[in-house]
Order: C-alpha cells, then structure tokens, then sequence
C-alpha cells in the first residue's frame, strides 16, 4: 500500500493537466459521443445549405464558404454553451464534491475542464471540413489552423460560462437551461451564423455589431479564405480572446466560491 | 446537558473550539452546528450518532472545509481549516452520503485519476486501484462507468476513492447507507484493517446505531446541533441508559405489592405499568436475581423476569426524551431547508481556499 504523500500541494499546472486527463477519459474511451454530438450541425449543413445555394444564386463552393465557418462556430455555441449540464450532473451526485475536498487548486478545477472543450471542439471541426471539402469547399492550411486555434479560445470562454452558470444556478437547474436556451439563441441569430444580417433591420445590424460571436463568425469566414488582413480576423480574435478572459475569471470566481 | 468523560490526551488529529455553523433560511438564522467543542486522538473510530437534522453533516462538511464555519476554530491533522485549508485537504480523505463517482468515468480511471489528485505517482496509482478494486469486490466491474454500477457498488467506489491515497484521517458521511449486509460487513473489514495497519482515524457519521455500537470506540450523541454525550458506548448505554429489567406478576394487585420492594433496592425509578413492573439499571446482571430473591422472601411470585442491554437509542431516549427516530422525524424538514440555503449562505461568506 502506498503512504500517503502529506506534502502534496495546489499545483496550477499538475492540477490542471490533472484534472484535464480525467474530463478527457470518457470522451477517449468513447470516442462515438463526439460522433453523434455531430448529427446537429450536419442536418443544418445537410437542410440549410442547399437553401441558401439556391437562394443566393452562387455557385455551392462560394456559398459553403460563407456558411461552413458559421456551422463551426454553432458547434462551438451548442456545445460549450451546454457543458455546464455535466458539472450540474456532477453536483447532483457528489463527483464534485470530492473533488472539493481534494488537494487541488479550484482554479485548476475550472481551467481543466475548460480546456477540455478543446479537444471536442477540433475534432468536429476538422469532420464538418472533410465533409464540405468535396461539395467546394476550399480551405487555407494556416487559415485552417488559426480558425481552429480561435474556435478553441473561444471555446474555452464559453465553457467556462457555462461552467460558471451552472455554479451560480446551484439546487436550480431549471435555471440553468432557461438562462442558457435565452441567450444561445438570440446570440445565434445575432452572428450571421445561418442567415446574412446585411439586409436586416438596423436594430440587428446594430446588436450584431456588439455581438462578439458576429465577428467571430466573421473572423473564421476570413481565415479560412485565408484572407488573413481582413479586419474581422483582428475582431475575432479580439472577441473571442475577451470571452476567454471574462469567462474564466467568473468562472474561476464562481468556482473559488462553490461548496 | 453534555456528558463528557473521556481523558484526551496530546495526540489530538482533531481540535475543535466553539465551532458554529448558523445558515440564514427566509431571512431567519437557523444554528446548524452550535458551539462544537471536542478533541479526536489518532487511530480513534469516532461515530457521530444523531438524528437527520442533528448537524452531523454540517459539522463533517466544516472540518473537511466545504463550508467555513461562521464562528470557531478547528485543527485538523495539525492544520487550520481556515487558514490552511489546502493542508488539511491534502491530509484527509472524505466520503461524503452521495456518489462520488462521475457517473461518465470508468471506475479504475476515476480511482488513478484520484490518485493523481493526491500527488500519487501513476506506478502507485495503479497499485493501490487494483488493490482497493479487488479488497472491496469491484474486480468485475473495474472497466464499467459509474452510471452502469448498481447502488452497493456505487457506494464501494465511495469508499475505494475515499482510502485511495491511505489518508491518516477518514471522514464517512453515513459511509454504509444503501449497502447489502454482506457489502457492509466487507466495508468495515476495509476500515478496520485500514486502522490496524496505518492507525488511520476513521470519523463517521451513522445513523445506524448497531454500527456505531459495534464498531465505534467512541460515540458522539448529537441533537440540534449540539454534541449532548461524548464517551464509550457501553459506558454511555451503562451511565445513562442502563439495563432494562422488566418483572411479570400473576395479576396487578401483586405487581402494586412489589413495586415498593423493587424501590427499595434501587435509586432508580420503578415504573409500573399494568401486571407489569420496569426499570432501567447500570448493573442489570447483578441486580435482576437480587429483585427476584426479595420479592420470593416477600411471598411475591414473579412469573417472568428479563433484562434487556440498552441500545444507544436508548441513551438518545434518556438524554432528549425523543427516540432516534421520533428525533429525526421532527427534524428532516428543517435540515433539509437549510441544505437548501448553505448553498445560498456559503455563496455569499466566500471561500476557503
């Protein structure tokens, strides 16, 4: 039997990557839960983008490449925006407890299952690629890579909202879900995602205008043109760096505070 | 009225002073934990017996440092649960009433993930998993999810994670609810052969009584918050409860004739109760042929005499007037409206770090 190692420590990055390794398990032994997460962004690719094919009258690779960005990105909402429901199911069970009582750093507590989004987030995002490739879809490499790296940022903010969510709707997961459904969709339908806002009322212009997931939408169609000096690359980063930072410190704070 | 008797000596692995917890239910303070005064020595088995709403958990969940205290102080194991509550997390284990298990995770990957938690290495990780695994009958289920175990295994999981990194001290919270007979047993082989190895003190809260009776060396009768007996359980059962002996007669009048007699020979009360007469006695053995020897000189027949031990509920009776259960009726409600609000309390107090 081991004995037990009473110096042990809150350590950011030990607990971090500790933490991390264990959200990551499930999805690892069971790889097929990000498989079927996809069905949603493929009926929309699949029911959607002939749609809007034919409605804008443009070839199918041009209109991909306005929609497919917008599709990562609702990936990235819907999913990261719906984590918190796993920690909710771990403080309904006493999962989260223990890990309250272990020599971990909360910080860590958020942060690594924060990052754990990443890992998600990738791999649906290279899947949703391959498939639009052979419909005209076109991709640049570097774009692609930096797309992604700010679909995880952005990922990683959402995550911890919606983390943070969940620990302040405590004993009220109906909240949870009311709070999170009333913002998902209005911040959807405020981004351009689906449907261009160019010709919407000036309200909406303006609401989108402030909106950072338009300009991450934006920033992704940039990227992946591989039109790098694009202004809304810079927006996009802008915006998605903002809500990792405002994410994880309330996330971090609500954590700090969590029983 | 608080019955302390034990001696404690310097080896204390947990010092409490004045420790209160009060929680703020629809604007009005309710003390959950009032003024929690005792000291732990290592390598004790204490249970901490009460009703629901007695404020067991409450106190388990201050000296594990979930909740800060409102008032008091607590050492545990040498630390402060205050001001280094990172100290006494890396020093104790905790299983609290519900699953600890993510119901997602595989049960030998949340026992090394554990591990990890606790600084282990992953060689030791994997040694004391497989250990725990095997000694408390999960081998079958180790590659299985939480949410696929059945509620006995489920609990064995609790109790694996809890003695995964062999803590000096161990908190259970009602460690055995919900688990078979034969589960339970295996449970309390585990903690005792911990003890007898590491000399692990082993805190729990129970409210099975037989439990802390058999096992426990000490027991703390709590009720409303507040400790009301602390001390071995037989001398508890001895002091305050007593053996009870009971004495049948042939008809009233007879059992009228002899409760003067059965008075004479004891300061304890004697309670006639139809053909019937009662008593409860620290020293049932030596006193029930006694009480019979008189009343035959007294030409009183006695047609049935027994002499029941006493059960710590028994000792609950005597000390609040209410059985464990009658007890713990009155008070579910109001402890499971201030669960409710220690999320809401310990939201707004902050944070132990």
């Amino acid at each position: 039997m081991t004995t037990t190692d009473t110096l042990v420590r809150a350590n950011l990055l030990r607990d971090t990557r500790n933490v991390l390794v264990r959200e990551l398990r499930p999805t690892l032994r069971d790889p097929f839960t990000l498989i079927f997460s996809l069905l949603q962004p493929l009926v929309f690719l699949g029911l959607f983008a002939p749609l809007l094919i034919g409605s804008s009258g443009q070839p199918a690779g041009e209109t991909l490449q306005w929609f497919v960005p917008g599709v990562l990105v609702m990936i990235v909402l819907f999913g990261t925006g719906a984590t918190g429901s796993n920690l909710q199911y771990e403080m309904m069970t006493g999962s989260h407890e223990r890990t309250l009582v272990a020599p971990l750093g909360r910080s860590s507590l958020l942060i690594g299952r924060a990052l754990k989004e990443v890992a998600p987030i990738v791999v649906q995002a290279l899947i949703i690629v391959l498939i639009a490739l052979p419909f005209g879809f076109t991709i640049n490499p570097l774009g692609l890579l930096a797309g992604l790296a700010l679909l995880a940022v952005f990922g990683v903010g959402l995550g911890s909202l919606s983390y943070a969510l969940t620990l302040g709707t405590k004993n009220r997961e109906w909240l949870f879900w009311g709070v999170q459904q009333s913002l998902i969709f209005p911040l959807l339908n405020l981004s351009g995602m689906l449907l261009p806002l160019d010709d919407g009322p000036g309200w909406m212009r303006t609401v989108a205008a402030v909106n950072p997931v338009n300009w991450v939408v934006q920033a992704e169609r940039a990227l992946f043109a591989g039109d790098f000096g694009d202004t809304a690359v810079a927006w996009g980063w802008l915006s998605g760096g903002a809500v990792a930072i405002v994410g994880l410190i309330v996330g971090i704070r609500a954590i700090r505070r969590s029983s | 009225m608080v019955f302390y008797s034990r001696v404690m000596t310097d080896e204390h692995i947990i010092e409490t002073e004045g420790l209160t917890k009060v929680f703020t239910v629809k604007k009005a303070e309710v003390a959950a934990v009032t003024d929690l005064t005792f000291a732990a020595t290592r390598g004790e088995l204490v249970a901490f017996l009460g009703p629901n709403g007695a404020g067991k958990s409450t106190s388990l969940r201050m000296l594990t440092t979930l909740i800060p205290p409102t008032s008091g102080t607590a050492r545990v194991v040498g630390h402060d649960i205050r001001a280094d509550a990172a100290g006494v997390r890396a020093r104790i284990g905790y299983v609290g009433q519900l699953t600890s298990g993510s119901f997602a995770q595989r049960v030998r990957d949340e026992l090394l993930s554990q591990g990890a938690f606790y600084g282990m290495t992953r060689r030791d990780s994997i040694r004391r998993a497989d250990e725990l695994i095997e000694s408390l009958d999960l081998g079958g289920f180790a590659t299985r999810t939480v949410q696929q175990l059945s509620g006995g295994q489920k609990r064995r999981l609790d109790i694996a994670l809890g003695l995964m990194h062999a803590p000096p001290l161990l908190f259970l919270d009602e460690p055995s609810t919900g688990l078979d007979p034969q589960s339970r047993a295996n449970l309390w082989e585990h903690i005792l052969q911990l003890r007898r190895q590491h000399g692990t003190t082993v805190f729990l809260t129970t409210h099975y009584l037989e439990e802390a009776d058999r096992y426990a060396e000490r027991v703390m009768v709590m009720d409303r918050g507040r400790i009301i007996a602390d001390d071995q359980a037989d001398a508890l059962k001895a002091t305050l409860a007593g053996d009870v002996l009971t004495f049948g007669f042939a008809d009233a009048s007879q059992a009228s004739a002899a409760h003067p007699i059965v008075a004479n020979l004891t300061p304890r009360e004697v309670t006639r109760e139809g053909t019937s007469l009662s008593l409860a006695v620290p020293d049932g053995d030596r006193l029930l042929p006694v009480i019979v020897r008189e009343l035959d000189a007294a030409g009183i027949a006695v047609s049935r005499a027994t002499g029941v031990p006493p059960t710590l509920d028994d000792v609950f009776l005597a000390l609040t007037g209410r059985t464990l259960r009658e007890a713990g009726e009155g008070d579910a409600a109001t402890a499971e409206e201030a669960d409710t609000e220690s999320a809401v309390t310990t939201t707004q107090t902050g944070v132990l770090s």
